[in-house]
C-alpha cells in the first residue's frame, strides 16, 4: 500500500534550499555598516576585558609624579587631576558600562517575553492587570524612580543596579510581543496545537516563543546600547555607579569640566561610549535586515 | 468616538492616581530628609530638625500612611506641600513650570516636524547619497546620550568664544543676568540662551522620529493604493503627498507619545548642564537634597506630561484615521 | 481608425527582479472591444505584465521590448506623459479593493480625484460625477455612500467602486487584475457582470488577468496562458477549452474539478511537479520537467510560438500530436480507489444537532463593553457517517469555520448538541475528552500558516503524538511511515516548511492529521490556497487515503466544484444556519432552495459554450450583518423567488423560520416554497 503511492508526490525538492541561520549570516554578513559594527564590538569587548592586563597601573593607582598629564609612553591616555591613569580607569569604566548593558539587555528581554507572551496568550484578567502594570511603569519616568531608588542601594551594588534598569526597562518590548503574541495565538499552526491537546505553557514555550525570538534578538541587541545610555546618564548625575568603582558616566562627569582645557580626561571615555552605542545601533539594524530581508528589499512583485 | 476620548480619559486619570500614590509612598522610603540638616555649621539641634520636619510634614517618626494621607487631603485642594527649605511647592512648581515648558515645547515642536520632514523625504530617497548621510547622521545622534550631547554642545560653545574672543553663544541660564535694555534686547538675550538647549532637545527628536518616520513612509511606498493613485494618472510628488505622507503619519502618532517620555527625560539633563531653573533641575536638586515634596511634585508633573501626551497622541490617531474615528 | 488595428501592442515585453527574470518575451494585441483573457498559475508573470503596460513596476525592475498604445510607444515615455495616459486612456482595475483604497480619504473623493487628475473640472462636478458612477455600478444610495471611507464599504462594494474608478474617463484600454479573486462567487457574479457591462458601455479593450479558467471562459474572447513569464497558447477562447494543443493547458483543463460532475471515474488530472520557481528555470521549455511527452529536443531548446491556425498560436514542439487529444490521454491518471460496502449500516462518526454559538460584539479599547451579539452559527445540522464525506458549504461570515471550531472545541455547545463516536460533548469527562482529541483531527486552509516555521517535518508531524503521551522513539519511527502515505520522501524529515512548495506542505498537513490514526478528519478549506494543477494532486491523495484507511471527512469549503469531486454528501449554509442538505448528486442536480440555486449558478463553468447559455441566479447586494437576530427566512431580502411571490406567501417567508423538511431520499431544504431548477446545464 504505501509503496505505489510515491508516484503521485509532487516533484521532489532536489537543491535543499539553505537553513534560516545560515541565510541570516549570509544577509548579515553582505551589510558592510553592521560588519563594521560587530568588529568594533569585538575589539571593545577585548579592550574592555584584556586593557587591563595589558596596563601595568590599575584603575585605583595614583601616581603622584604625574598630575593632569597629557597621553605619554609611561601613560598610554594621559592622567587625571589626581594622577590616576586614564587608559587604566576608561578601560575599567567601559569594562562595567558593558557588563552593566549586558545583563539589563538579557534580564529585561527576558522579562519582557514572559509577561508579554502570558498576557498575550491568556487575554482576559491576566492581560488587563499586565497591561496595566506596564501603563503605570511608563507613566512613571524610570529615570526618576531608578534616581531616587539607586543610592538607596549602596549594599547591593552595581548588581541591584542592574536589576533596576531591567525592571524600568521592558514595558514597551512586552507590549510588542503582547500583539505578536495576540497574531500567533491566531495562527493555524498555533490552534492546531490547541487542538491536538498541547497544554498553554508548552505552546508559548514551543510555538510562539520561538517565533518571536528574531525580534526578540534583535530588541535584546538595540537594549544593549539603550541601557549603557541610561547606566551612564544616571552616573553622570550620581545616582549610577558609585565611587570609588568608575563607569563610562563617572568617567565623563569627572572630565566634563576640563574637556576643553584637558581634554584627553574627557573624549577617549566619551568617545568609546559613543562608538559602541552606534556599533550596537549599526549590529541591531543589520539583524533586523538580516531576519526580514524582504523589509528592506521591496520589489512588489507579484504573480 | 466622544465616548471613546472620554474613556481614555477615564483610563488615564486612573493611571494618574495610582502613579502619584505610588511615587508618594516611593519617595517616603527612599529619601532622608534628616540627612539634609546633618554636619551643618553650626550644628541644628535634633529637637530643632524634628520640628521643622514635623511642619513641612515628612518627620519619619510618624507612620508612614499618616503622613501620606496628611499629603494627599491637602493634594487633593491643589496644595503639593512645602519644600525642605518651608517653602511652596506651589510657588516653585509654577516658577519653573514655564521655563520646562518653554524648553520643551519649542525643541519638541521643532524637532517632531522636522524629524518627519527628515524622515520622508529619506524614505523617497531610499539608498541614495543623502539619505545615506541622513541615516549615519541619525544613528550618530541616537548613540549619544542626551547629556553627552549637550556637554558637547556646551564644550563646543566654550571653543567657539575663545576662538572668536566673543561671548556670542550663551550657555548658562535663560538669561544673562541684570541685563538692562529695551525689549528687544531682552528678546535677543532669551534667544541667545535658548539656543544651545533648544537644539540639543531638537537634535535628539529629529534622529528618532526621522529613523521612524522612514520605515512607516517606506512602507507606504510600496502600497498598493500609492500604486493605484499612481494608476489613476496622479504625478509621484502630489500621489506621494496627497495618499503616502498622510497615511504614513498614523502610525507616527503612537511613537509620539513614547518619545516624549525620552524626551522628558533628555530635558532633565539639558536643564541641569545648561543651568535652567525648570523641573528637571529642581527634581535633581531635590533628590540630593532629599526633599520629599517636592521630589514628588515633580513626579507629579511628568506624569501628568506623558499622561497628557498620551492623550494628544490619541486625539491625533482619531483625526489622522477615520478607521479609529468609526470605530 | 480600422476595426482590426490593435488598440495596445505589446512587443517582447521582459520584465526582470533583481536578475531574476519574471517575464520572457511576451507579446500580446488588444483590439478594441475585445477582451483577452490572461490565464496563469501564481508566479508566472501575469500580474506584471500589467504593470508594466502601466509603467508602475518598482524601481528594481528592468523593463524592455515594447508597449504602444495606438501606435505610440509607451516604454521610455516620461513620467509626465505616462501620468497623462493613466487613468485615462489606460486604466486598472486592482486585485485586492481594500488595500488598493487609500484608507484616510473618502471613495466620492478617490474617485473624483481621478476625474480631476485629467480633466479641467471643479470639484463640485467631479463629485456630481463620482455619484453618477457609484450609481452606474450598482451601488445604492451612491450619493451617501459617495462620502464613505473605503473600510466602510463591503468587498463587492469596494471592487465596484474600484470599476467607477477605472471607468470615469472612459479608457480605451481596461487591464483588470484577478479583479474577482477575493470575493464569494454570488460576489464575483455581480461584479463580473458590472464589469462586463461597464467595459461594454465605454468601448474599451479589457485585459482580464485570472488564475480562473471559469471566469475566463465565461468573460473573454480570446485566451492567452502564461507559464513561466511565456505565452505558451493563445486562441479564441472556444477553440482554446476545446481544442488545447499545449500540453500545459490540457493539464490545466483536466486539472480542475467540475461543477457538472464532467466525465470519467472523478478522479482528476493533476500535472505532476510545481511550475519552476522564477529564476530556477529549466533549460530548454520550461514545462518539459512536467510534460510526458517531452524528450530530449524539448528540453535541449525553448519552443517559439508559432502560428497553428489563424488565430491559434502555441509555444509547443508537439502541437501536432496533440490534436483532438483529452487530459487523460497525456497525463497519468490515478487509479480509482475503492470504496467500501453499502452506506447505510455504516455508524456515524459526528452529528451536530441546531448547534448554536454567539459572540459579543466589543466596543471600547481599554473597557469593553458588550453592545450585542453576532450569531455566528444559529442552527447548524451535520451528521458524517464512518467513510463518508460530508461537504460544509457556504459563503465568507457564514459560520462555517466557527461550526468547525466549535466541534473541534469538544466542549458542551452554547445550544444543540454535538456527538462525536455516539458521544455527546456536553458531558464529557477530561480523560474522554482527550480520548476523543485523538480521534479527530483538522487539516486547516494555508499550509504556510499552519505548520510552524521553526519547528522540522518530523517534529510537526510527531507533535500530535507526542500531545497524545506516545513516547518520542515510538513517534519517531512512524514519521517516515507517514510521509511515505501522503506521498513525500521519508528522507525529508529533517527539513523545515519553507523548503517545500504549497502542495507539499498540505501533505504535510494530512500526515499530521493522520498521525494519530483518527477516525474523523476535519478539512478547512484544505486545497484553497494552492493552484489548479497542484490541488487536483491533494483531492486525489485525500480520496485514496479515504478508501484505504476508511476515514470519514468534515470538508469546509467555498468552492462548489472542489465539493461536487470530494463530496459525498453537502450541507449549505447561509448566515449561520443549514438551508439545505443531501447526497451531492441530488443537491447539485436538483438544487431546492433559492440560494442553493444561485450558489450553484453563480460558479463559473470552465466550459465557454455551457458557460454563456446557463441559466442565471444573480442575487441582490451583499449579505445582511450577523448581529441582528432575524425573525422568518433569512435570505428572504436576497431571495429571487420571494420577489415573485403573492402577497400571502410572502408574508409566511417574514413570519414563519423555514424548518429544514425532506423533499427526497437524503435530500432535506429549510425553504417555505421549495422547488427544483437545474442550474448547471445550458439553457435550451
Amino acid at each position: 500500500m504505501t509503496t505505489a503511492v510515491v508516484a503521485d508526490a509532487d516533484a521532489v525538492v532536489e537543491n535543499r534550499p539553505a537553513g534560516r541561520a545560515s541565510v541570516v549570516l549570509r544577509h548579515f554578513l553582505r551589510n558592510r555598516s553592521a560588519l563594521a559594527g560587530a568588529a568594533v564590538l569585538v575589539l571593545l569587548f577585548v579592550l574592555a576585558f584584556c586593557g587591563p592586563l595589558a596596563c601595568h597601573w590599575s584603575y585605583t593607582d595614583i601616581d603622584y609624579t604625574a598630575l593632569r598629564r597629557g597621553p605619554s609612553a609611561r601613560h598610554w591616555w594621559g592622567t587625571n587631576g589626581i594622577g590616576q591613569d586614564v587608559f587604566a580607569q576608561t578601560v575599567r569604566g567601559l569594562q562595567k558600562s558593558l557588563l552593566i548593558g549586558l545583563l539589563v539587555a538579557v534580564f529585561s528581554t527576558a522579562l519582557a517575553s514572559l509577561v508579554g507572551a502570558c498576557a498575550g496568550y491568556f487575554g482576559g484578567w491576566t492581560d488587563r492587570a499586565l497591561m496595566f502594570l506596564v501603563d503605570l511603569l511608563l507613566v512613571f519616568p524610570s529615570f526618576l524612580v531608578i534616581a531616587i531608588i539607586s543610592p538607596r542601594l549602596k549594599a547591593g551594588g552595581w548588581i541591584a543596579f542592574v536589576g533596576l534598569l531591567a525592571v524600568f526597562g521592558w514595558m514597551i518590548t512586552a507590549r510588542v510581543v503582547r500583539s505578536m503574541t495576540l497574531s500567533l495565538k491566531e495562527r493555524e499552526f498555533v490552534r492546531a496545537a490547541r487542538f491536538m491537546g498541547v497544554g498553554p505553557f508548552r505552546i508559548i514555550w514551543r510555538h510562539v516563543l520561538p517565533n518571536v525570538a528574531s525580534f526578540l534578538i534583535i530588541d535584546a541587541t538595540i537594549a544593549v546600547g539603550g541601557a549603557v545610555m541610561s547606566e551612564t546618564a544616571l552616573s553622570y548625575f550620581g545616582f549610577g555607579v558609585q565611587p570609588p568603582d568608575v563607569s563610562l558616566g563617572t568617567l565623563i562627569a569627572d572630565g566634563t569640566g576640563s574637556a576643553v582645557t584637558y581634554p584627553w580626561m574627557f573624549f577617549f571615555a566619551a568617545g568609546l561610549l559613543v562608538l559602541f552605542v552606534l556599533a550596537v545601533n549599526l549590529v541591531g539594524d543589520g539583524l533586523r535586515d538580516a531576519f526580514d530581508p524582504t523589509a528592506r528589499r521591496r520589489t512588489g512583485r507579484r504573480g | 468616538m466622544g465616548a471613546y476620548l472620554a474613556k481614555r480619559l477615564g483610563y488615564y486619570a486612573v493611571l494618574l492616581l495610582a502613579a502619584v500614590c505610588l511615587s508618594y509612598l516611593l519617595a517616603s522610603l527612599a529619601l532622608d530628609p534628616r540627612a539634609y540638616f546633618a554636619g551643618r555649621q553650626p550644628p541644628i539641634s535634633p529637637a530643632a530638625v524634628d520640628h521643622h520636619l514635623t511642619v513641612i510634614g515628612v518627620n519619619d517618626h510618624r507612620p508612614l500612611l499618616d503622613r501620606f494621607w496628611h499629603w494627599a487631603g491637602r493634594a487633593a485642594h491643589g496644595d503639593l506641600g512645602r519644600t525642605i527649605d518651608d517653602t511652596s511647592v506651589n510657588a516653585e512648581f509654577g516658577r519653573r513650570l514655564g521655563v520646562s515648558l518653554r524648553l520643551l515645547l519649542i525643541g519638541t515642536l521643532l524637532g517632531t516636524a522636522l524629524g518627519v520632514l527628515a524622515g520622508a523625504w529619506t524614505a523617497v530617497r531610499q539608498y541614495r547619497l543623502s539619505d545615506r548621510l541622513v541615516t549615519l547622521a541619525s544613528f550618530a545622534l541616537l548613540s549619544t546620550p542626551v547629556f553627552l550631547l549637550a556637554v558637547l554642545l556646551k564644550t563646543g560653545a566654550i571653543w567657539f568664544n575663545n576662538t572668536t574672543g566673543t561671548d556670542l553663544i550663551q550657555f548658562t541660564g535663560e538669561q544673562s543676568p541684570g541685563l538692562t535694555g529695551g525689549f528687544g534686547t531682552v528678546l535677543k538675550d532669551r534667544a541667545v540662551h535658548l539656543l544651545l538647549p533648544t537644539i540639543s532637545i531638537a537634535l535628539f527628536a529629529i534622529a528618532g522620529y526621522s529613523r521612524y518616520q522612514r520605515s512607516t513612509m517606506l512602507d507606504v511606498l510600496g502600497s498598493d493604493y500609492l500604486r493605484t493613485a499612481r494608476a489613476k494618472g496622479l504625478r509621484r510628488r502630489s500621489a506621494l503627498l496627497r495618499h503616502g505622507l498622510r497615511t504614513a503619519l498614523i502610525p507616527m502618532s503612537t511613537y509620539f507619545s513614547y518619545g516624549f517620555l525620552a524626551l522628558f527625560t533628555g530635558a532633565t539633563f539639558t536643564e541641569t548642564i545648561f543651568g535652567w531653573h525648570g523641573m528637571g533641575e529642581w527634581f535633581i536638586s531635590s533628590i540630593n537634597k532629599n526633599d520629599v515634596n517636592s521630589v514628588v511634585a515633580v513626579n507629579v508633573f511628568a506624569a501628568v506630561v506623558v499622561l497628557l501626551s498620551g492623550f494628544l497622541a490619541d486625539l491625533l490617531h482619531a483625526a489622522l484615521d477615520p478607521r479609529v474615528r468609526h470605530a | 481608425m480600422g476595426g482590426e488595428d490593435p488598440v495596445l501592442r505589446v512587443r517582447d515585453l521582459r520584465v526582470a527582479f533583481g536578475g531574476v527574470d519574471a517575464v520572457r518575451g511576451v507579446h500580446l494585441e488588444l483590439r478594441r472591444g475585445e477582451v483577452l483573457g490572461l490565464v496563469g498559475e501564481s508566479g508566472s508573470g501575469k500580474s506584471t505584465i500589467a504593470l508594466a503596460v502601466l509603467g508602475l513596476l518598482p524601481d528594481s525592475a528592468t523593463v524592455s521590448g515594447s508597449v504602444r498604445l495606438d501606435g505610440v510607444e509607451l516604454r521610455g515615455a516620461g513620467d509626465a506623459a505616462l501620468s497623462r495616459l493613466r487613468g485615462n486612456r489606460i486604466a486598472m482595475v486592482f486585485q485586492d479593493p481594500l488595500s488598493a483604497f487609500t484608507p484616510v480619504h473618502r471613495i466620492g473623493d478617490q474617485i473624483a480625484e481621478t476625474i480631476r487628475a485629467h480633466r479641467d473640472i471643479s470639484r463640485r462636478a467631479a463629485r456630481e460625477r463620482a455619484v453618477e458612477l457609484l450609481d452606474l455600478v450598482g451601488i445604492p444610495e451612491p450619493r451617501a455612500r459617495a462620502a464613505a471611507f473605503p473600510h466602510e464599504f463591503s468587498g463587492g462594494m469596494r471592487q465596484r467602486a474600484m470599476i467607477a474608478m477605472a471607468v470615469a474617463n472612459e479608457p480605451d484600454v481596461l487591464l483588470a487584475d484577478e479583479p474577482t479573486t477575493a470575493l464569494d462567487v454570488t460576489i464575483q457574479a455581480q461584479v463580473l457582470d458590472v464589469l462586463r457591462t461597464a467595459q461594454r458601455a465605454t468601448g474599451a479593450a479589457m485585459l482580464l488577468v485570472s488564475h480562473d479558467l471559469g471566469v475566463i471562459a465565461g468573460t473573454a474572447d480570446r485566451v492567452a496562458v502564461m507559464y513561466a513569464g511565456r505565452i505558451v497558447e493563445t486562441a479564441p477562447v472556444h477553440e482554446l477549452f476545446a481544442a488545447p494543443r499545449m500540453p500545459y493547458t490540457l493539464g490545466l483543463i483536466g486539472a480542475v474539478p467540475r461543477l457538472d460532475g464532467g466525465t470519467g471515474t472523478g478522479m482528476l488530472v493533476p500535472i505532476p511537479g510545481a511550475p519552476p520557481a522564477p529564476g530556477a528555470l529549466p533549460s530548454g521549455c520550461s514545462f518539459a520537467p512536467r510534460c510526458p511527452l517531452a524528450d530530449d529536443v524539448c528540453r535541449a531548446a525553448e519552443p517559439p510560438l508559432r502560428k497553428l491556425a489563424d488565430d491559434h498560436l502555441v509555444a509547443c514542439r508537439k502541437a501536432e500530436e496533440l490534436q483532438g487529444a483529452a487530459p487523460a490521454d497525456v497525463f497519468p491518471v490515478p487509479e480509482v480507489p475503492r470504496t467500501p460496502a453499502g452506506p447505510d449500516d455504516r455508524p456515524e462518526v459526528l452529528r451536530v444537532t441546531g448547534l448554536v454559538k454567539t459572540f459579543p460584539l466589543l466596543k471600547g479599547v481599554a473597557f469593553k463593553r458588550r453592545v450585542g451579539s453576532v450569531y455566528a452559527v444559529d442552527g447548524i445540522d451535520l451528521r458524517v457517517r464512518c467513510g463518508e464525506t460530508l461537504a460544509l458549504v457556504g459563503e465568507s461570515g457564514s459560520g462555517k469555520t466557527t461550526a468547525l471550531f466549535e466541534v473541534l472545541g469538544l466542549s458542551a455547545p452554547e445550544g444543540g448538541s454535538i456527538e462525536v463516536l455516539g458521544q455527546d460533548v456536553a458531558g464529557l469527562t477530561r480523560q474522554q475528552a482527550a480520548a476523543l482529541r485523538g480521534r479527530t483531527q483538522i487539516v486547516f486552509q494555508d499550509p504556510m500558516a499552519s505548520l510552524d516555521p521553526r519547528m522540522t517535518v518530523a517534529g510537526i508531524i510527531a507533535e500530535p503524538l507526542l500531545a497524545r503521551g506516545v513516547a518520542r522513539a515510538e513517534a519517531a519511527r512512524r514519521v517516515p511511515e507517514l510521509l511515505r502515505q501522503v506521498g513525500l520522501e521519508p528522507g525529508h524529515a529533517d527539513r523545515f516548511p519553507h523548503e517545500f512548495s504549497g502542495g507539499q506542505r498540505q501533505r504535510i498537513g494530512i500526515a499530521r492529521a493522520l498521525s494519530v490514526r483518527p477516525d474523523l478528519v476535519v478539512l478547512d478549506e484544505p486545497v484553497s490556497a494552492l493552484d489548479v494543477s497542484v490541488q487536483a494532486g491533494v483531492l486525489n491523495l485525500l480520496r485514496r487515503l479515504k478508501a484505504e484507511l476508511g476515514l470519514a471527512y468534515l470538508f469546509v469549503s467555498h468552492d462548489l466544484s472542489v465539493v461536487r469531486n470530494i463530496a459525498d454528501r453537502v450541507s449549505v449554509v447561509y448566515l449561520g444556519r443549514t438551508v439545505e442538505a443531501g447526497a451531492v448528486r441530488e443537491v447539485f442536480e436538483r438544487p431546492l432552495h433559492p440560494y442553493t440555486q444561485a450558489l450553484l449558478s453563480a460558479v463559473p463553468l470552465p466550459d465557454p459554450g455551457v458557460e454563456r447559455r446557463r441559466a442565471r441566479v444573480l442575487l441582490a447586494g451583499d449579505p445582511p450583518s450577523p448581529t441582528q437576530r432575524h425573525t422568518g427566512c433569512r435570505f428572504r431580502a436576497r431571495c429571487p423567488l420571494h420577489a415573485e411571490l403573492a402577497e400571502a406567501d410572502r408574508e409566511r417567508c417574514v413570519r414563519e423560520v423555514p424548518q429544514p423538511v425532506p423533499h427526497a431520499d437524503d435530500h432535506v431544504a429549510a425553504c417555505h416554497f421549495a422547488r427544483p431548477r437545474a442550474v448547471l446545464t445550458a439553457e435550451a
